[in-house]
C-alpha cells in the first residue's frame, strides 16, 4: 500500500493510525463531556458570575490547575492506580485514554472558560430580564453565544491530543508516535519516521482546517 | 377602597436605597428614591452620568436588588417575591438596552422568539407572535438576518420587538437611543410612543438627553447623586425648572433666553427712569394675546423684545421671551403685576444673566 515500506509495516502503520485516532477522539469526547459542565460551573461560581460561590469555584480551579501543571509523562505514571481502577488495566490504548482524557479535560476547561467569558454580559442581563433561569442562561445563551470559541477550543485540544498520544506509547498505548519511535528511531528506519511524521502533519492539518471552517460557520459577529 | 386617590400606579418605588462599596468611601447609588408612574404614562428619568438612573431602572425588575425599599409593579410587590415568582413577574416587564444586547447567534426572528422560548411557549405560537411583531417594528424584510448584519436602529427595533414579545404591560428603556444618531433616535422614539398608544403600555425610560424627554415623555424626574431632585409634568419642569441642575438640563434644549452680549448693546435708561430685564414665559391661552404691546400702552413703558421663541412640549405651546423694560420703576412693577395676573410667568433676570 505504501510503496516505500514493506507490506508488514504498512499493516502496523494502519493499526497505529487507528490507535492514534482512537486516543485523540476518545480523549476529546471525554474532555468535552466533562469539560463543558465544569467550565460552566467555574464560570457561574466565579466572582461576579450568575451564582458566585468560592467554596465550589476555588477547589475545582485548584484541581484543574494542578493537573495542568503536571507534565503529561509524569501524570501518566502518577495516576496508574486510578487508571487501573477505571480501565481495569494500566497498559494499552484503552488504558492510555484515562490520563489522556484527564489531561485534555483540565486543558479544555480553561479554554472553554475563556470562551464563556467572552460572551457579552449585556446579553446575559437581557436574558435575566426576560425571566430566564440559570440553566436556561447556560444552555440557551452562554453556550450558543460562545460556540465559535468552544469549537476553537476543541480544535486546539484535538491537535494537542495528537501530540500527547505519541507519549502514550510509554505505557503501551501504541499509536503513530510510538511506531515512529520504535521503528524510525530505535531500528534506524528513517522512511518509517518520515511516513509517520507525514501522516501526523496531514492529520493535524485536517483537524485544524475543519475546526477553522466550523468556527467561521458559527461566527455571527 | 374609600380613599382611593385614582388609578393604581403601574410602577411604584418606595424609599429605594442601594449602596456600592468599592475601595474607599461607600457610594450611595440610590439614596432614598420614591416614584410613582401612572398607567399608560411615558415617564422619563434624567440625570448626569453616575446619578443612579440605571441602578434605579434595574431595581424595577430587580436585576439590581435595593438594600431597602419597596418595588411594586401593577399592584404586585416585586421585592417580596421568591426567585420563581420573580422570573414570572419579569416576563411581564419588557426591557430595552442601550447596546441592544441581542443574541449574536440568533436571527432577528430567533431573537424576538427568545423570551417566548424561555417562557415555554409552543413553537407554532412563537412563530405567530414573531410574524405579528415584525411588521410592528418594520422589520419584515430582515426576518432571517443576524444582528451583525443590521444597523443600530434596526438592532434597536429588534430589541423593542423582543421586549414586547411576551405582551408586557411595562416597558423599561435604559438609554435606548443613546447609541443612535439623531435621525434614528427620532424614529425609535416615535416607535416607542406609537407602541405605547397602541398596546397600552407604561414606559419608564432613562436618558441623559433632555431632547428625548421633551420628545416623548409625559412626566419626568431629575436625578442627582442617587436622589430625585425634581419631578413633574414635562411641560412644567421645562418651563419652570426649580432646581439649578434641572435648569442646566433644560437650557440644553430650551436654550438661553438672553444671548450673551445682548445686554451690553442695550441702550441705557433715560434719567429718572429704569431699565429692567424681564423673562416672560407664556404658557397656555395667554400666549396668543398681544401682551407686550398692551402692557406698553397701558403703563406707558418702552418694551423692547431682546429675544424670544415659541415652541411646544407635547401638544402644549409655550413662548419664552426676554424683554428690556424702560420706564418709571412703579410703572414697571405695575406692568409686571398685570402680566402675572394674566397667568404669565415673569421673572427679573438681572443685568448679566448666565
Ligand atoms: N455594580 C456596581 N458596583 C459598584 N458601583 C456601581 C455598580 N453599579 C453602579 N455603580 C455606581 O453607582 C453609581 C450610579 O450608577 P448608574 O449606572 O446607576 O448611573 P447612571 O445614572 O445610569 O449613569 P450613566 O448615565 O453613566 O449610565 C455610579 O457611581 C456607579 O459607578
Ligand atoms: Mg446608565
Amino acid at each position: 500500500m505504501i510503496p516505500w515500506l514493506p507490506p508488514a509495516l504498512t499493516d502496523l502503520l494502519i493499526e497505529a493510525a487507528w490507535q492514534t485516532l482512537l486516543m485523540t477522539f476518545g480523549g476529546a469526547v471525554v474532555a468535552i463531556a466533562l469539560g463543558l459542565p465544569l467550565a460552566l460551573l467555574l464560570h457561574t461560581t466565579a466572582p461576579g458570575g450568575l451564582a458566585p460561590n468560592g467554596w465550589v469555584n476555588r477547589p475545582i480551579g485548584l484541581l484543574v490547575n494542578a493537573i495542568r501543571s503536571t507534565p503529561f509523562i509524569i501524570l501518566m505514571v502518577a495516576i496508574v492506580p486510578f487508571t487501573r481502577l477505571v480501565a481495569g488495566t494500566s497498559i494499552g490504548t484503552t488504558a492510555a485514554l484515562v490520563p489522556l482524557s484527564l489531561a485534555a479535560t483540565a486543558f479544555i476547561v480553561r479554554l472553554f472558560e475563556n470562551a464563556l467569558r467572552e460572551v457579552d454580559r449585556g446579553v446575559i442581563e437581557a436574558a435575566r430580564a426576560m425571566g430566564a433561569t440559570r440553566t436556561q442562561i447556560m444552555t440557551r445563551v452562554l453556550v450558543p453565544e460562545a460556540l465559535p470559541g468552544i469549537i476553537a477550543a476543541i480544535t486546539v485540544t484535538l491537535v494537542g491530543l495528537v501530540g500527547y498520544s505519541a507519549m502514550a506509547g510509554a505505557i503501551g498505548g501504541g499509536g503513530l508516535g510510538d511506531l515512529g519511535i520504535r521503528f524510525g528511531y530505535q531500528r534506524f528506519m528513517p522512511e518509517v519516521m518520515a511516513t509517520v511524521v507525514l501522516i501526523l502533519i496531514i492529520f493535524v492539518q485536517g483537524l485544524q482546517s475543519l475546526g477553522d471552517l466550523l468556527v467561521r460557520r458559527f461566527s455571527r459577529r | 377602597m374609600p380613599d382611593d386617590p385614582g388609578p393604581r400606579p403601574a410602577i411604584s418605588l418606595h424609599g429605594l436605597t442601594r449602596e456600592f462599596r468599592g475601595r474607599g468611601t461607600p457610594l450611595w447609588a440610590l439614596d432614598g428614591v420614591s416614584l410613582e408612574v401612572a398607567p399608560g404614562e411615558i415617564f422619563g428619568i434624567v440625570g448626569r452620568s453616575g446619578a443612579g438612573k440605571s441602578t434605579l431602572l434595574r431595581c424595577v425588575n430587580l436585576l439590581e436588588r435595593p438594600d431597602s425599599g419597596r418595588v411594586t409593579v401593577l399592584g404586585q410587590e416585586i421585592t417580596s417575591l421568591d426567585e420563581a415568582a420573580l422570573r414570572g413577574a419579569r416576563r411581564g416587564i419588557g426591557m430595552v438596552f442601550q447596546h441592544f444586547n441581542l443574541l449574536s447567534a440568533r436571527t432577528v426572528a430567533g431573537n424576538i422568539a427568545f423570551p417566548l422560548e424561555i417562557a415555554g411557549v409552543p413553537k407554532a405560537e412563537r412563530e405567530a407572535r414573531v410574524a405579528e411583531l415584525l411588521p410592528l417594528v418594520g422589520l419584515e424584510e430582515r426576518r432571517d438576518y443576524y444582528p451583525a448584519q443590521l444597523s443600530g436602529g434596526q438592532k434597536q427595533r429588534v430589541g423593542i420587538a423582543r421586549a414586547l414579545a411576551s405582551r408586557p404591560r411595562i416597558l423599561l428603556c435604559d438609554e435606548a437611543t443613546s447609541a443612535l444618531d439623531p435621525e434614528t433616535t427620532e424614529e425609535i422614539l416615535s416607535l416607542i410612543r406609537s407602541i405605547r398608544d397602541r398596546l397600552d403600555l407604561t414606559v419608564l425610560l432613562i436618558t441623559h438627553e433632555m431632547a428625548v424627554v421633551k420628545a416623548i415623555c409625559d412626566r419626568v424626574a431629575v436625578m442627582e447623586a442617587g436622589r430625585v431632585i425634581e419631578e413633574g409634568r414635562v411641560f412644567d419642569v421645562f418651563t419652570r425648572p426649580a432646581h439649578a441642575t434641572t435648569r442646566r438640563f433644560v437650557s440644553e434644549v430650551i436654550g438661553h433666553v438672553v444671548p450673551p452680549g445682548t445686554v451690553a448693546r442695550l441702550p441705557d435708561a433715560n434719567p429718572g427712569e429704569e431699565r429692567r430685564l424681564l423673562q416672560v414665559l407664556f404658557a397656555g391661552p395667554s400666549s396668543t394675546r398681544a401682551v407686550v404691546s398692551e402692557a406698553s400702552r397701558r403703563y406707558g413703558l418702552d418694551l423692547n423684545i431682546v429675544s424670544g421663541r415659541i415652541d411646544a412640549i407635547g401638544a402644549e405651546p409655550y413662548g419664552l421671551m426676554a424683554l428690556a423694560a424702560y420706564g418709571p420703576p412703579a410703572a414697571i412693577a405695575e406692568a409686571t403685576a398685570w402680566m402675572r395676573a394674566l397667568g404669565l410667568d415673569v421673572t427679573e433676570i438681572g443685568e448679566d444673566p448666565a
